[in-house]
């Protein structure tokens, strides 16, 4: 049977789709948790106000709102794989799309096997005591992105 | 047979002006098939959903104004098997084609006794059920006098990260359908009319509401059902 057709989340989920601390994976303050903080960011380098994100890695989900700088955040613990799946829903993407955050330093063959001149968009970085991540949609840093078939 | 891709939407689509800033450039990096497939999907569980969440009129102390309307179909995998006890979200405007989204500045009256936000999970034979008003078309800028076909925006998960699914429903017969570039990024009929509920006198409840059908299928094969709650 044929999947049914996507098509984009448009500008007006924000009533609808956030939830009561839906950014926190983990609860925040508890050991081991990680805040990561990042912008969505278009073609021209502007910001992305009107995305949805969500992450998830094993039993951790977790829901994001751009705001109107673009800005998302997530508080999670520290994963047991190398990588949360991370999935970008915006206005003017008629497709949602799937990529991977991998935590500094990580390692594993989809990584490795990625472009090297393309790897870094799939790497956080660290910045004092939080993890930086930002999500490109096209321009010359654009963010790799993940074929489902 | 037309390739499975022409029956969605491409990334880049002019027509819809949103996409040229936003559509990557590169093509999508391809990873091992079953990758997707196998990778469990997101663990939704922490979304609250309760049985009245399912009925977008008696959200309020009034009923809202507009045509109400039963929405309901069955969830499945490729391969016709039922998707049990998954998330499906949705929104959309009002029967006067407004969001209470504050992000909506469409001169159209909001309705104190309508937010249109629902969810529900689907039962062991993958059935949602909705009941709502229908969605009123409204303008949105995108080329001279652009409007919005009716619709009803859908969210769900399914078992794996490659059943995860954003979309819209439309309104068979709906006159806004051939000037909508969104559904007509769609690049085969066949794949649009995918999209569209027709209506069904025996979901109809009489002397109450109109019903209207849509069956959704979710990429992936071999579903397997989710724990029971
Ligand atoms: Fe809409």
């Amino acid at each position: 049977m044929t999947p049914t057709p996507s098509q984009t989340i448009g500008p007006f989920f924000g009533f609808a789709l956030p939830f009561s601390d839906d950014a926190a994976a983990a609860p925040s303050g508890s050991p081991d948790t990680l805040r990561i903080e990042g912008q969505v960011l278009d073609g021209a380098g502007d910001p992305v106000p009107d995305a949805l994100l969500e992450i998830s890695e094993n039993d951790q989900f977790a829901r994001c709102r751009t705001d109107a700088e673009g800005a998302f955040h997530f508080i999670v613990r520290k994963p047991n794989e190398a990588f949360f799946s991370m999935t970008v829903f915006a206005r003017g993407l008629l497709r949602h799309l799937n990529t991977r955050m991998y935590l500094p330093d990580a390692e594993d063959p989809v990584l490795s096997s990625v472009d090297p001149k393309r790897r870094h968009t799939l790497v956080a970085q660290r910045e004092g005591g939080t993890l930086h991540f930002d999500v490109r949609l096209q321009g010359p840093d654009e963010t790799v992105f993940f074929a489902i078939d | 047979m037309a390739s499975e891709l022409e029956f969605e939407p491409p990334y880049l689509f002019p027509d819809y002006r949103a996409t040229e800033l936003r559509a990557p450039r590169h093509p999508l990096v391809k990873l091992p098939p079953e990758w997707f497939h196998q990778a469990r999907g997101p663990v939704f569980g922490r979304i609250p959903v309760q049985a009245e969440d399912a009925d977008l009129t008696r959200q309020h102390s009034g009923a809202p104004l507009g045509e109400r309307i039963v929405i309901t179909g069955r969830v499945t995998d490729s391969d016709g098997r039922a998707v049990r006890n998954t998330l499906v979200e949705i929104w959309q405007a009002n029967a006067a084609g407004r969001y209470v989204d504050p992000v909506d500045d469409h001169p159209a009256p909001l309705d104190p006794n309508f937010t249109g936000a629902g969810r529900c999970l689907t039962d062991k034979e993958g059935v949602y059920r909705f009941i709502t008003v229908k969605p009123g078309a409204y303008p949105w800028r995108n080329h001279a006098n652009a409007w919005r076909p009716a619709h009803v925006h859908f969210s769900l998960f399914g078992p794996s990260l490659a059943s995860r699914l954003v979309t819209q429903m439309y309104f068979t017969g709906d006159p806004l359908i051939p000037h909508d570039p969104i559904l007509n990024s769609i690049p085969d009929e066949r794949g649009r009319s995918l999209l569209t509920a027709r209506f069904d006198l025996d979901t109809t409840i009489p002397e109450w509401a109109l019903g209207y059908r849509w069956d959704i299928v979710l990429r992936g094969g071999g579903a397997t059902p989710m724990e029971e709650g």
